[in-house]
């Protein structure tokens, strides 16, 4: 199952992000993952978060742009090599990344890897066939 | 078709009819303000014209021009042409450089202003039984009162709902049905844009007419504004000087802007020579207010960029149609020798899917090189998380103004709802250069 992820577009200016964090705080909402993509010019910055309805609501209140996302949440080994056999997996049946970042799993042990790939549903069926864990929205909320 | 006319035996009147009233009452102006105002009358002594000299309209390229400067070295009240006992109404218009313009009306030329606009809104076949809502501002602008008088002067129940506050204009919209409405265009969109915000349709409103003006827009802007207010966009042109809104405006056949020729005469001039320029070529506009009383202005230079169209209209107005005004000279902006006008920008966003019509133009000076920075708004329907697409977006942006313009710039995504929104007039240039030339 993909896991919805809501990205905010902040400019490059001082305390755009925080605005973002400040909104989500005032609203009660948890992160459980953040990423920030930067030019020189602007950033889109990744969440994914325990409410996302509440998130939503409140960033679209507060005037932010937002759009969501889905992505692959995967639970891995905190092992060497356990990352690169998931993206090696995904190579060799063609399916790219276009972006990934990880955090410390909610559910305790091991990491958990945020995947965007070029091909999302692919990706999907690809990871579970190979018999990776994958979470789902339930695994972030708690 | 039978086109819609509030005066149709003015503003159908034969040409040589019309012709015959213009010099009469050309000759009758230019005796007034010889007699009533000083600089007038020194300017005519000075080149030895005696106000007799004027025997037609074919003797005004004789008169000499009246520029905006006039108006600022006789402020406040200088060239009015009656004592102020006579004067019943002061509007004034922010002067972005120097003094404010003032402009005064008689009771008379208050009529004259409520005709003139009838005839601009009863052109989009607006009748008494019509209810009006007057989005310009009340006040010293212009926009405002001469709309509004225009509405009750048809017999309209009319609204002033001014500007500002669009909440309670988009209620007063549903709730009390106007008909038609007045508005800077980028007050319509501003009406548009809480409507979609707030799940509110075109439906739930009563629009068959709306009447923009007071800034340049595009014909991009007008399929925009028509589409999501589901009303018909007419254009409107008028300047304080020469009386406010209600020197041109549009019929159903839209195609250039009829003046009211009556009263104010239109002449299109080369503004390097002042020589008057045949119909169909491009210059400056400039107006002679033939028949007001407080403020009759001859041979007023606008510094608007526009052109008599020639031909007759469809609709059976013998008035001049004027191309409308390709943008004030005084937006004009000279970015590295090119000119630019705003507007132009504007039709650039307008014309690529999926870019806000919302920016602001940030012209810099670097070293020697002028330096143009475009901020446009995303909205959720442009933004996506891919950072590529979004680099793409300011490329598009960027390419499509290089080559409408020919000058480079600097495209810059912001924020939604970040450049500031103008209830009353745009401002959609922010020049931050010195103005030191040679
Ligand atoms: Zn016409």
């Amino acid at each position: 199952m993909l896991l919805k992820q809501i990205s905010v577009f902040a400019e490059n200016r001082r305390g755009a992000i925080m605005d973002i964090t400040g909104v989500l705080f005032n609203a009660g909402v948890n992160l459980r993952a953040i990423s920030i993509a930067d030019t020189t010019d602007f950033g889109v910055v990744r969440l994914i978060v325990d409410k996302r309805k509440e998130a939503l609501t409140a960033l679209r209140e507060n005037g932010m742009t937002v759009k969501e996302t889905d992505v692959v949440a995967l639970a891995v080994d905190d092992t060497p090599g356990a990352f690169h056999n998931a993206l090696k997996a995904l190579t060799e049946s063609g399916i790219m990344v276009e972006y990934s970042y990880g955090f410390v799993s909610p559910i305790g042990e091991g990491a958990t890897i945020i995947l965007k790939c070029d091909d999302q549903e692919k990706a999907l069926g690809c990871l579970t066939a190979k018999g990776f864990k994958l979470l789902t929205a339930d695994d972030v909320k708690f | 078709m039978s086109y819609h006319m509030y005066n149709r035996e003015a503003e159908a009147m034969p040409k040589e009819k019309l012709r015959e009233l213009q010099s009469e009452r050309l000759c009758e102006m230019v005796k007034r303000v010889y007699e009533k105002v000083p600089m007038y009358r020194e300017r005519f002594d000075s080149m030895g014209l005696k106000p007799e000299d004027i025997k037609s309209i074919n003797d005004l390229t004789k008169l000499p021009f009246t520029y905006k400067q006039d108006l600022r070295d006789n402020y406040p009240f200088g060239l009015f042409a009656v004592p102020m006992d006579e004067v019943v109404r002061i509007h004034a218009s922010s002067g972005t450089t120097g003094k404010q313009t003032v402009v005064g009306y008689t009771e008379k030329d208050m009529k004259l202003w409520g005709e003139v606009m009838a005839r601009t809104i009863g052109a989009g076949g607006v009748t008494k039984s019509d209810i009006g809502h007057i989005s310009y501002g009340y006040g010293l602008f212009t926009g405002g009162l001469g709309g509004g008088l225009g509405s009750e002067t048809i017999g309209c129940a009319t609204i002033p709902a001014s500007t500002g506050n669009t909440k309670r204009q988009v209620t007063i919209l549903e709730d009390f049905k106007p008909t038609f409405i007045l508005a800077t265009p980028s007050y319509a969109l501003t009406i548009a844009e809480y409507m979609e915000q707030n799940g509110i349709t075109a439906d739930s409103l009563n629009l068959k007419a709306g009447f923009f003006g007071a800034e340049p827009w595009t014909e991009s802007m007008r399929k925009e504004i028509e589409k999501r207010l589901n009303l018909k966009a007419y254009d409107i042109y008028g300047l304080s000087e020469v009386i406010g809104p209600g020197v041109a405006y549009e019929c159903e056949c839209q195609h250039g802007l009829h003046v009211n020729e009556d009263h104010f005469y239109l002449e299109i001039i080369d503004p390097e020579t002042g020589e008057p320029l045949p119909d169909g070529t491009e210059g400056e506009i400039v107006f002679t207010c033939m028949t007001k009383e407080a403020l009759p202005l001859i041979r007023y230079r606008t510094r608007d960029v526009g052109m008599r169209i020639p031909g007759e209209c469809e609709c059976g107005r013998t008035f001049v149609r004027m191309m409308k005004p390709a943008g004030r000279t005084d937006d004009m902006l000279i970015i590295r020798g090119v000119n630019v006008f705003p507007s132009q920008i504007e039709s650039v966003l307008m014309e690529l899917d999926g870019i806000a019509p919302y920016y602001q133009m940030i012209v810099e000076r670097t070293g020697n090189l002028d330096n143009l920075t475009v901020l446009v708004e995303l909205t959720e329907d442009t933004f996506t998380d891919e950072v590529r697409k979004l680099e793409a977006m300011s490329k598009k942006v960027t390419d499509a103004i290089h080559s409408v313009l020919g000058i480079a710039c600097k495209v810059k995504l912001v924020e939604p709802k970040s450049i500031e929104r103008f209830e009353g007039k745009a401002k959609r240039v922010i020049d931050k250069r010195t103005q030191v030339n040679f």
